[in-house]
C-alpha cells in the first residue's frame, strides 16, 4: 500500500512537471497581456519596460524555471487582473465547481445504475427502447444547447428553476458552499443536469453494454443452476463484476467534467473554475490560465489515483503493488 | 416410477434464419442412484440436453414440446419460483470449465452459503459449517482457509472440487456434469472422476454425464445414450454398448478411440462432419457419412429397433444382424 503510494506520488510528480511545462509553454500564444494590462494610451517605450520588470522578455526556460521554483513554494504567479495570487483566486472559486461536479455525478450514479441495468436485463422492453433513443439524443445535443434548452422550458416558460446563478450561500466549516440551504440547492438542479447531460447517456450505455456481457457469462448460468434469487445474481453476481470497467471510466470521466464546466457554467452564470478561467482567457490573464490548467490537472491526477484504490478494493485480482 | 423421466422432449432455437430444432424426440429414464452417460461428438445436442432438463437453456432457446418429469412433476411447465427451489437443490450441475464457472469477485464461502441459504432457513454461521464439510468431502487441503478465498487464489482442480462441493451442498438427488473434466489437465481428470463417482456411489446420487470419453463413460456409468444431431441414436447398458455397438455411429466412434488403431497406422475417424442443425437431411440423419445406407435410410427416419436390452434407431439393424448371423452360419458349415 505503502509502496503503491510512493509509486503513484512520483508519477504524479513527473505528469505535473509535463502539465506544467505545456501550459506555460502555451501562454505566449494566447496574446499580448500588455493590451489588456495597460489599454492604448502608454507609450511603446513604457511597455517595453513593464515587459522588462515582469520578466516577459527573459528566455522561455528562464521564465519557466522561475515559475516551476515560485510554483513548488504554491505561489502560480499574481493575476493581472485581480491582482491576487492567482491560485487564491482559482480556489476561491473551486467549491462551486466542485458542487456543480458533485451534483452532477450524484445524478449520474443514481440514474445510471438503476436504467442501465434495467435495460440490460430487459433489452426489449418498451422503456428500454425509450432510454436507448433518448441516450443517443443526449450524447449527440451539445452542452450549451442542453442548457438555453432547459432555462427555457424551466425557468422562462414553466418559471419553477432559477436562471443563472448560485443562489444563497453559507459557511460551513470555511467552506462557502450552497448545499446547504434550499435556495442554493434550487440553483443547483438545472447546472447539474446540463452537466450530466453529456456523461448520463454514456455510462447508461457503458452499464448496460457491460452488464449484458457478464450475464451471458458461465458465472452467471452457474448462479442460476444454484437455484439463487434473480435479485442476488442481478445486484451481487453480476453488478460487481459489471462496475469494474465501469469504475476505471468513471475516473477518467469526473476529470473531464471539471473541464465540461466550463460550458455549464458560462451559460448558467456560475461563479466557479470554468467560468473565471473563460474570462481569464477573454483577458489574457496568462497566470491565470497557467495556473488554472495545473489545478484541473492536478484534480486528474488526484481522481485518477483514488480510482485506482478503489479498484484495488473492488477487484480481488488486483493486489495493489505492496499490498498484502 | 423413474426418478427423472424425458419424454419427447423438443428443444427450438428461435433464429432470425428461422427455428432451429436442437433436441428432438428425447426419450429416456434414469432411476434413483443410476449414473448415465451421454456421448457424441461436438454439437450433437448434449450440453443442451443437460441445460434443458433444469431448463436453463438461455434465449433465444427454448423448449417446444415434450416433458420432463422429475418426481412426477414437470419440470419444463414450473413457474420461476417453483423451478429456482429445484434447481441447485434437488438437482444442480458442475460446469465444464472451473475456470469461468466461479465469480471472480465473490470468496469461496460466498458463493456457498448464498446456495444453502437460498434453499433452507438457516444461519450463516451454520450454512459456514455444512460449507466446510463439504470441502472436506471433496479432499480440499484446509478447507477454513479456502472458504475466505477468491477463485483466483486456487487451482484448476481445485476449483472444480469446489463446484462440485457447491453441487452437493443440498444433498441433492440428480448431479448433471456438463464435461466437469474437459477443461482440466489430464493428470486431475481421473481424480476428479473418481471423486464424483465416489460420492455418487456414497450419497445414492444419480448423474448424468455428458462427456466426449467413451473411456470415462465405461468406467463410470450403467447406462449410456448417444447422441447424433439432436437425437438419441442409440441408448442401453453402457457394457453392452462399448462392448457390441449396434448403431454405425457408434460403431465409428468406438472404432475412432486411439486404442483401437493398429499401432504405428492411422487412426479411424467417421469421414465428414456432423451436419449443422439447419441442414440435417432427410431420413436418418447419419445417411450421408453411413457406411451401410440404403434408399431406406435417405427418405425415412429410423424408429426404434430393440437390440439386446439397447434401443437403436438404425433401419439397418436387423439387415446387418442377418448378415452377421448369415455369416457366423457359413463359417460353421465351411467348418463342418
Amino acid at each position: 500500500m505503502i509502496a503503491f503510494l510512493i509509486k503513484r506520488t512520483l508519477q504524479a510528480m513527473v505528469v505535473m512537471f509535463v502539465i506544467s511545462l505545456i501550459s506555460f509553454s502555451i501562454q505566449d500564444n494566447l496574446g499580448d497581456p500588455l493590451r489588456e494590462l495597460v489599454g492604448v494610451s502608454v507609450s511603446e517605450v513604457e511597455r517595453e519596460k513593464l515587459r522588462d520588470d515582469l520578466g516577459l522578455n527573459d528566455p522561455f526556460l528562464v521564465q519557466y524555471g522561475r515559475f516551476a521554483a515560485n510554483a513548488l513554494h504554491g505561489d502560480l504567479g499574481t493575476s493581472y487582473f485581480f491582482k491576487e495570487p492567482a491560485l487564491d483566486v482559482i480556489l476561491k472559486k473551486l467549491p462551486a465547481t466542485l458542487e456543480l461536479v458533485f451534483g452532477a455525478t450524484l445524478i449520474i450514479v443514481v440514474l445510471s445504475v438503476p436504467l442501465g441495468v434495467y435495460s440490460a436485463i430487459k433489452p426489449g422492453s418498451l422503456l428500454s427502447r425509450l432510454v436507448m433513443g433518448l441516450s443517443i439524443v443526449g450524447i449527440s445535443i451539445p452542452v450549451f444547447l442542453t442548457a438555453i434548452g432547459l432555462i427555457y422550458l424551466f425557468s422562462i416558460e414553466l418559471g419553477w428553476m432559477p436562471s443563472y446563478g448560485r443562489g444563497e450561500t453559507s459557511s460551513l466549516l470555511g467552506w462557502d458552499s450552497g448545499l446547504f440551504t434550499g435556495d442554493g440547492l434550487h440553483h443547483l438542479i438545472l447546472p447539474s443536469f446540463t452537466l450530466a447531460s453529456i456523461m448520463l447517456p454514456l455510462f447508461i450505455r457503458l452499464i448496460r453494454a457491460e452488464m449484458m456481457e457478464v450475464l451471458q457469462s458461465e458465472y452467471v448460468k452457474f448462479a442460476w443452476a444454484k437455484g439463487i434469487s434473480p435479485w442476488r445474481i442481478y445486484f451481487v453476481h453480476a453488478l460487481k463484476n459489471t462496475m469494474l470497467p465501469v469504475i476505471t471510466v468513471g475516473g477518467v470521466q469526473i476529470g473531464t467534467m471539471v473541464a465540461y464546466t466550463i460550458l455549464t457554467e458560462t451559460v448558467f452564470q456560475w461563479p466557479g473554475m470554468g467560468f473565471l478561467f473563460l474570462e481569464a482567457v477573454n483577458r489574457v490573464d496568462t497566470p491565470l490560465i497557467v495556473a488554472y490548467l495545473i489545478v484541473v490537472g492536478a484534480i486528474f491526477v488526484v481522481t485518477n489515483t483514488l480510482v485506482d484504490l478503489i479498484y484495488g478494493l473492488v477487484n480481488p485480482t488486483v493486489k495493489l503493488a505492496g499490498g498484502k | 416410477m423413474a426418478l427423472l423421466e424425458v419424454n419427447n422432449l423438443e428443444v427450438s432455437f428461435g433464429l432470425r434464419s428461422g427455428g432451429v430444432k436442437a433436441l428432438r424426440d428425447i426419450n429416456f429414464k434414469l432411476d434413483r442412484g443410476e449414473r448415465i452417460g451421454v456421448v457424441g461428438e461436438s454439437g450433437a445436442g448434449k450440453s443442451v440436453l443437460g441445460f434443458s432438463i433444469l431448463n436453463l437453456i438461455s434465449n433465444p432457446g427454448s423448449i417446444t414440446g415434450g416433458e420432463i418429469l422429475f418426481e412426477g412433476k414437470n419440470l419444463s411447465k414450473l413457474s420461476a419460483g417453483e423451478l429456482r427451489s429445484v434447481r441447485g437443490n434437488r438437482i444442480s450441475m458442475i460446469f465444464q470449465d472451473p475456470m469461468m464457472t466461479l465469480n471472480p469477485v465473490l470468496t469461496v464461502g460466498e458463493q456457498m452459503i448464498e446456495c444453502l441459504m437460498a434453499h433452507r432457513k438457516i444461519r450463516k454461521e451454520d450454512a459456514r459449517n455444512i460449507a466446510l464439510q463439504k470441502l472436506k468431502q471433496v479432499y480440499i487441503p484446509s478447507p477454513e482457509t479456502r472458504l475466505d478465498q477468491y477463485p483466483h487464489e486456487l487451482s484448476g482442480g481445485m476449483r472444480q472440487r469446489i463446484v462440485i462441493a457447491i453441487g452437493l451442498l443440498m444433498d441433492p438427488d440428480i448431479i448433471i456434469a456438463d464435461e466437469p473434466t474437459t477443461a482440466l489437465d489430464v493428470t486431475i481428470q481421473a481424480e476428479i472422476m473418481e471423486l464424483m463417482l465416489e460420492l455418487c456411489e456414497r450419497n445414492n446420487v444419480a448423474l448424468i454425464l455428458i462427456t466426449h470419453d467413451l473411456g470415462v463413460v465405461s468406467q463410470v456409468t450403467q447406462r449410456t445414450i448417444v447422441m447424433y444431431a439432436g437425437r438419441i441414436i442409440e441408448q442401453g447398458p453402457t457394457k453392452e454398448i462399448i462392448n457390441d455397438a449396434q448403431h454405425p455411429y457408434t460403431q465409428g466412434l468406438m472404432n475412432a478411440l486411439p486404442q483401437m488403431a493398429v499401432p504405428g497406422a492411422r487412426l479411424n475417424q467417421i469421414r465428414g462432419a456432423m451436419p449443422p442443425l439447419q441442414r440435417i437431411p432427410t431420413g436418418c440423419a447419419f445417411n450421408p457419412r453411413c457406411d451401410y445406407v440404403t434408399e431406406t435410410c435417405k427418405h425415412n427416419l429410423p424408429g426404434f429397433t430393440e437390440s439386446g436390452s439397447c434401443l437403436v434407431a438404425c433401419h439397418m439393424v436387423a439387415e446387418m444382424k442377418r448378415e452377421a448371423a448369415q455369416a457366423a452360419s457359413l463359417a460353421q458349415e465351411v467348418q463342418s
